[in-house]
């Protein structure tokens, strides 16, 4: 045993040393061997990561110091002669605002449009009709030419199809004959329609001179930036003014819905524009991407049909439009014969996210719209991508593509008005370059028709951008309170109201607005306050001059007040704290509603203590600064004037203009439902309250407001705030807004 | 098989028992493989780095090294650019295709001295510095391949960046025997210095077919909008020059023209504009007295006194950036860099990377005409606005003007998003600075809407064992007549939910859903049950709840809980059992920015027979955990998103003194 096991031992041993030897001598090899393709690898991955050799030798600078110096010296035109080449040279399909625009006009009178009466026997459609109408009765509008920055045609350029119904004849001669033509400078030319079967130009059959395009379906090619204005081709039957809201009424998540990718339409057999659709039916699959086309259009599709035209028929029936465009994530917008479409418009509503499959389409207000926000930019040539394309998009970005298809839809899209106000503030925005808005502006909440760049080129003065641009508010606020009555005793409610919001904390100042007919108090009347006390007096004391945007008020916020609102100061303090967290709505006190009176067939004013309200007095509100110059430059004169000469409705007007803005409701804090002392009965004086026209002029105002906004934009709110431990059960010691509750 | 133990023990003593003539032998093969070894090591650790100095020397080349190629007289010269060119006419985007990266792929091709028939270079200088960093930092990047068939991009190496450095002709024959050249078709080309005497074109005038150019000087006549890129003029002063950045705010100087080549015509407005406005304009030259050479560039004069620059530009709050032959200038870069705001007077000019950046809050633009009137313009804007111009300014030059390498890759950035739209940057990455997207909040609801009320909202009930009470709750939420469902998130993995029979009946779908491991979480889970936006979410324990009171959270927050919120914060819940609800405050008021809103004066929730045994909500270092956990997802979330407000919402005639029954919520409050 012991022997074997040494003699086994012994030739294991040797067996052992020879293996571990030969791993030794393996490992070198491998290692050595290694080191070969290893170096020649190596080699090649610093060619794949430093290509470019990052040359040592002392390179030249391309830019010698003295170039630009010895260069300019040898510059012998002047820059004035230099500008005025360009004006000569870059003419019709180069135009651009420095050539083909005069900018006098506008800076002297500020951005005026005129619109050229219209002729007697002239026919014009519906839709330019709309048009023309929306002008006149815009901010913009003048009808003295002298003034005017801009012209208007009352000729109908809309449809270019000589094959329409709608065509103008001896558009030329019509055009040249007007009085202002001037070769087309300063004018504005409405487009829908251009061109016909079988190419489609978008040649408007006349001579345009240096006119600007309003058109649809417009080309980049033929698209003058900065110049022209694309916009979305739109049905006859798009409203006037109003317009529907999005359909999308709450978000979903994750945001899918029953169908991916759909399409429903028209296959052009030949011709122009029949490419992409010819191709759809290799990405169709009938599950989640079902995109279906007929061939019946036309007289005679029979003659071109081919092979497939009557399977896809078949299933083009099988399917309804509509149920597509509510359920379906993304929807199809392939061009047709022309580059634009109305199911352009059709998806933005439906909240279904468009899909551009029409090349060379300049899409509508590119100018100021990110489309990539609510879009996706597809290419024809790689169709086949689309679907492997959308399935790629994260569904965060689905939800705010969605999202950002409704708020589109209603800042640009849903009303001929909102479309055409878009194009005229475009071209405002270049004729006052540096009052102009930012992209910012345009792109987000609520849109650049409610954000006037004229009140302040700075985005915290606004009450919508402090989140996105993480902007603090102003800490303080600022009261405007509206005296009326003249100043007889000490104990008038005026008297008491400054004293107490002078005793706030976050009050910064106090303006009275002296709209009274007796002349000012003398300076000692008024009582002593801790805070700066600015009397003004109106000018024409009408009721609208409470919301003009006076350069004194310096705060963010506004506390906006009657002169015999009976307020406390913790009333006033809370409503400011509530306010910092709403700082684009209305905070007030008390509340009013309204409804739909069916029997009357209009709407009606309530100030029943309701469950819910729309509306809280601006006798007693806190709102931002912004809102008084809205009010004064948004709002068209007829409506202010009406306010005026009525001396009532002001209320209801700035609650109409926040909603229209915010689209939210206003917000009601603590419980205060009377708050003047009229109206608690302990003053016999009449007001203006006790007046039993009073509610009726209030609900004639409602009604005449609702038809300018074109729909109601009051949304009833069931909320009402209070401060935390309002009426509990608690010690009154722990709570911080002890007095209201006392109220 | 037993030698093997005993072997192993005595494994030591191996070599000194044998034989001497095999221990030679043994020793001399281990030493040569020891050696062997330690030399191959050597070879292959050591050496390495020697090895590769020597590599990068040989890879560092030199200019000189580049094939030489002659270009006979006929070579054929490309067609002037195309006016029309679009990315969906002149740019075959096939070569691009479908990325699961979205990232383009860019070849470069290697250097090549080209000389014309009699030996003549096609440019003065060759390659220049500025290209030479240029076309490094592409090829160090994501973008670059070195594989010319995937390419999408192609970038010659022929330096085109000052059009006054090249033969015309000679340049474009260059471009035109490039291997794949093909009409110019997805080639990139870099100039900054474009036109030349008399008249200056504001594009390139080498004819380059379809090329793409990234042009620093583009005029609205010579830019393809949507084709091309308007790039910016590399200032050389960015690389020599530090200048720290200064906090926005008003400055010594309110208007500063520095510019040394502006036109006698402007010059004389500039000096009429500096009597009427005295020391508010500070009004540069450059200095004549003197001595020529390079420091001359860092020198500006007013009447004999002598200026630091662009140390000075730190000085302004407006500076004027002037057209001078050219549209492009130098000094918008140098502007940018002090945090100056620029006043830009040149007209019909397309500002740098304009396609992407907001320029109308960085700059001012006033047309040529209107340079009498700068100062009236300047004083109408808001302190505020010039603060946020300021800020911004200096992070435009920090981003996209500071290196050659920000300036080309901001340029590739450009064209990939056009070539994947749906995956572009969005705006507030390229606007907006740090700063900002730190202190801002863009929340994923940004739509105002107000939910109809058809679809109710879903009620969500967290329980583990508590039968009798959570059927409770079932019966007094289902009276709530919004509730379009309850789901009932069974925690307990031990036992099984009562049977069906069991349950309280109630008049809506109700759902059970068991989990894998009791953890807190799994109440914010976006159960695919969930088809309404808003959901309740209440504990077993709160059967104080009347059917009034209700407190709403989002679907869409349930799904950040579960797939947004940072990893640890989420283990420290399910291993705790606690904070859950913090956690989910933290995360909603970080997205949204708000505050939540307390609805109803309901403090207490818990019922009174609930004792400290098994509520979880009472033990007692629940609330000392709690504390903990606010201090814990403030580190992890990097700020306090929570705010503090000091309302409550209420139903509008809450506590009112009005009949009860006309209320809608009379309920509210009687506990």
């Amino acid at each position: 045993m012991e022997r074997c096991s040494r003699g086994h031992m012994q030739a294991k041993k040797r067996y052992l040393i020879l293996v571990s030897a030969g791993a030794c001598l393996v490992l070198l090899f491998y290692l050595g061997g290694l080191q070969l393709p290893a170096a020649r690898s190596r080699h090649g991955r610093s060619r794949i990561e430093q290509p470019w050799p990052h040359y040592s030798d002392p390179l030249q600078v391309f830019l010698p110091w003295d170039q630009t110096d010895t260069e300019e010296y040898n510059l012998h035109i002047s820059p004035r002669q230099k500008r005025d080449v360009n004006r000569s040279v870059y003419k019709s399909k180069r135009c651009r605002m420095d050539s083909c625009f005069d900018f006098s006009p506008c800076q002297k009178n500020g951005f005026k449009v005129y619109v050229y009466p219209q002729q007697k026997g002239e026919k014009i459609s519906e839709s330019y009709q709309n048009i023309l109408s929306i002008i006149e009765g815009s901010r913009f509008y003048t009808s003295d030419p002298g003034q005017a920055c801009l012209f208007v045609l009352s000729v109908d350029t809309l449809d270019r199809d000589q094959l329409s119904p709608q065509y103008v004849h001896n558009l030329k001669t019509k055009v040249q004959s007007l009085p202002l033509w001037n070769d087309g400078r300063n004018h504005l030319i409405f487009n829908l329609y251009s061109g016909t079967w079988p190419d489609y130009t978008e040649d408007l059959g006349f001579d345009i001179g240096q006119a600007m395009l309003a058109k649809a379906s417009i080309s980049t090619e033929n698209f003058r930036p900065s110049f022209d204005v694309s916009i979305p081709l739109f049905s006859k039957e798009h409203p006037r003014t109003g317009g529907e809201r999005g359909y999308l009424k709450y978000n979903t998540i994750p945001p899918f819905r029953k169908y991916m990718l759909v399409f429903k339409g028209k296959r052009y057999l030949t011709g122009i524009g029949s490419d992409a659709r010819n191709a759809l039916y290799h990405v169709h699959n009938g599950e989640d991407v079902v995109l279906l086309t007929t061939c019946k259009h036309g007289k005679d599709w029979q003659k071109h049909k081919d092979a497939r035209c009557d399977k896809d028929n078949a299933e083009y029936d099988k399917f309804d439009y509509k149920e597509m465009l509510h359920n379906s994530t993304f929807c199809l917008v392939p061009r047709g014969r022309r580059l634009g479409s109305f199911r352009f418009l059709e998806a933005l509503q439906a909240a279904c996210v468009p899909v551009m499959l029409s090349n060379g389409w300049e899409l509508p207000f590119s100018e100021i719209i990110d489309w990539n926000t609510a879009a996706v930019i597809g290419d024809e040539r790689l169709l086949l991508q689309i679907p492997t394309t959308v399935h790629s998009i994260h569904q965060d970005k689905i939800l705010s593509l969605r999202q950002q298809t409704q708020f589109l839809w209603e800042a640009y899209f849903s009303s001929v008005e909102k479309i055409v106000l878009t194009t005229l503030e475009i071209i405002q925005d270049r004729v006052l370059e540096h009052g102009s808005r930012s992209s910012l502006m345009w792109n987000s909440h609520p849109g650049g028709l409610f954000a006037l760049p004229q009140y302040s080129g700075y985005l915290g003065d606004f009450p919508f951008y402090y989140a996105t641009l993480g902007i603090k508010l102003h800490p303080k606020f600022t009261a405007v309170i509206h005296a009326v009555s003249p100043l007889v005793s000490q104990s008038q409610p005026i008297l008491k109201l400054l004293v107490a919001v002078a005793k706030s904390q976050y009050c910064a100042q106090i303006i009275v607005l002296w709209n009274c007919d007796k002349p000012l108090p003398a300076k000692h009347r008024w009582p002593a306050t801790s805070v700066p006390v600015i009397v003004i007096e109106g000018e024409n004391k009408v009721m609208s001059s409470r919301f003009l945007p006076y350069e004194n008020i310096l705060t963010d916020a506004v506390l906006s007040l009657d002169e015999d609102t009976v307020l406390s100061t913790t009333e006033v303090d809370f409503a400011f704290t509530v306010w910092q967290s709403f700082p684009e709505r209305i905070v007030g006190y008390p509340a009013r509603s309204h409804f739909w009176d069916s029997n009357k067939e209009r709407w009606g004013y309530t100030s029943k203590w309701t469950n819910d309200y729309s509306m809280v007095l601006t006798g007693a509100a806190m709102f931002h600064r912004y809102y008084h110059y809205l009010y004064t430059h948004y709002l068209p004169t007829s409506l202010k004037n009406m306010v005026d000469q009525l001396a009532n409705c002001e209320d209801i007007l700035m609650n109409f203009l926040v909603s229209a803005v915010t689209k939210l409701p206003p917000i009601k804090v603590t419980q205060k439902k009377q708050y003047k002392e009229t109206m608690m009965g302990q003053s016999s004086r009449a007001s203006r309250w006790a007046d039993p026209d009073h509610f009726a002029q209030r609900q004639t105002c409602m009604n005449k407001f609702a038809s300018w906004f074109g729909t109601m934009p009051l949304i009833h709110s069931q909320m009402r705030l209070d401060p935390v431990l309002f009426k509990d059960q608690v010690s009154i010691l722990r709570k911080k807004y002890r007095d209201i509750e006392r109220l | 098989m037993c030698a093997a133990g005993k072997y192993s023990s005595r494994g030591p003593a191996l070599i000194p028992r044998m034989k001497t003539k095999h221990r030679i032998y043994y020793i001399t093969l281990f030493t040569v493989v020891l050696l062997g070894l330690i030399a191959t090591g050597m070879f292959q650790f050591w050496p390495h780095s020697i090895e590769s100095t020597a590599e990068w020397t040989l890879e560092k080349g030199s200019v000189h090294d580049a094939p030489l190629i002659r270009l006979p007289v006929s070579s054929p010269i490309p067609e002037r650019g195309d006016l029309s060119c679009r990315m969906h006419t002149c740019f075959d985007v096939y070569r691009c295709g479908y990325n699961p990266k979205n990232r383009i792929k860019v070849y470069i091709y290697p250097l090549q001295r080209f000389v014309d028939e009699l030996g003549v270079p096609i440019s003065s200088t060759g390659l220049s510095r500025e290209y030479n960093e240029l076309l490094s930092s592409i090829s160090d990047s994501d973008f670059y391949t070195d594989d010319v068939t995937r390419a999408c991009l192609f970038i010659p190496s022929i330096d085109v960046l000052n059009q006054n450095s090249l033969r015309i002709r000679e340049t474009a024959q260059a471009l035109a025997v490039l291997p794949r050249w093909d009409k110019g078709m997805n080639h990139l080309l870099f100039n900054m210095l474009p036109g030349g005497p008399p008249d200056y074109n504001t594009a390139l005038d080498v004819p380059r077919d379809r090329a793409l150019l990234a042009g620093g000087g583009f005029s609205t006549w010579t830019y393809r909008q949507g084709y091309d890129v308007s790039i910016p003029v590399y200032s050389p002063l960015s690389a020599d020059v530090v200048l720290s950045e200064r906090q926005p705010g008003p400055r010594h100087y309110f208007i500063l023209s520095s510019q040394t080549a502006i036109h006698r015509e402007y010059r004389a407005e500039l000096e009429r504009l500096k009597e009427e406005n005295g020391e508010a304009l500070l009004l540069l030259d450059k200095c004549s007295n003197l001595s020529q050479g390079a420091a001359i560039a860092r020198k500006r004069c007013y009447k004999g006194q002598v200026y630091e620059y662009p140390e000075v530009l730190q000085e302004s709050s407006f500076c004027v950036v002037l057209r001078g032959a050219r549209l492009g200038q130098a000094a918008l870069s140098d502007v940018l860099q002090a945090g100056c705001v620029p006043v830009i007077l040149a007209d019909s000019y397309i500002l740098p990377f304009s396609e992407v950046l907001d320029w109308k809050r960085a700059s001012v633009v006033i047309p040529e005409e209107k340079l009498s009137e700068m100062y009236t313009i300047l004083k109408s804007i808001p302190h505020r606005q010039v603060e946020e111009m300021q800020r911004q300014a200096r992070w435009f030059w920090e981003a996209y003007f500071s290196s050659m390498k920000a300036i080309g890759l901001t340029t590739l950035q450009i064209i990939n998003d056009r070539i994947y739209p749906y995956a572009a940057r969005t705006y507030e990455q390229w606007n907006n600075p740090p700063v900002v997207k730190w202190s801002s909040v863009n929340s994923p609801l940004f739509l105002p809407l107000i939910p109809p009320r058809a679809p109710g909202f879903t009620a969500v009930v967290l329980t583990y064992d508590r039968v009798e009470s959570l059927f409770r709750v079932i019966t007094e939420i289902s009276k709530v007549p919004s509730l379009a469902k309850l789901l009932v998130v069974w925690n307990n993995q031990n036992k099984s939910p009562p049977e069906e029979s069991l349950w309280p009946k109630v008049g809506i779908p109700l759902k059970v859903v068991r989990t894998k491991e009791n953890k807190l979480s799994n109440r914010f889970f976006p159960y695919d049950e969930i088809e309404t936006e808003a959901v309740l979410a209440i504990d077993d324990d709160i059967i104080m709840l009347t059917s009034d009171e209700l407190q709403f959270g989002y679907e869409y927050f349930n799904y950040l809980y579960t797939y947004k919120m940072p990893g640890d914060i989420k283990n420290w819940v399910d291993a705790h059992m606690n904070c859950e609800d913090i956690a989910m405050n933290f995360l909603v008021a970080n997205i949204t920015g708000k505050a939540p809103i307390k609805v109803t004066p309901r403090k207490k929730f818990k019922c009174p027979e609930c004792t400290a045994i098994d509520g979880l909500s009472l033990d007692q270092t629940h609330m000392v955990e709690r504390s903990e956990c606010i201090n814990k997802f403030a580190t992890v979330f990097g700020t306090m998103p929570l705010k503090v407000v000091e309302h409550r919402a209420d139903p509008v005639l809450y506590k009112d003194d009005f009949p009860e029954k006309l209320k809608s919520f009379p309920n509210i409050g009687s506990l």
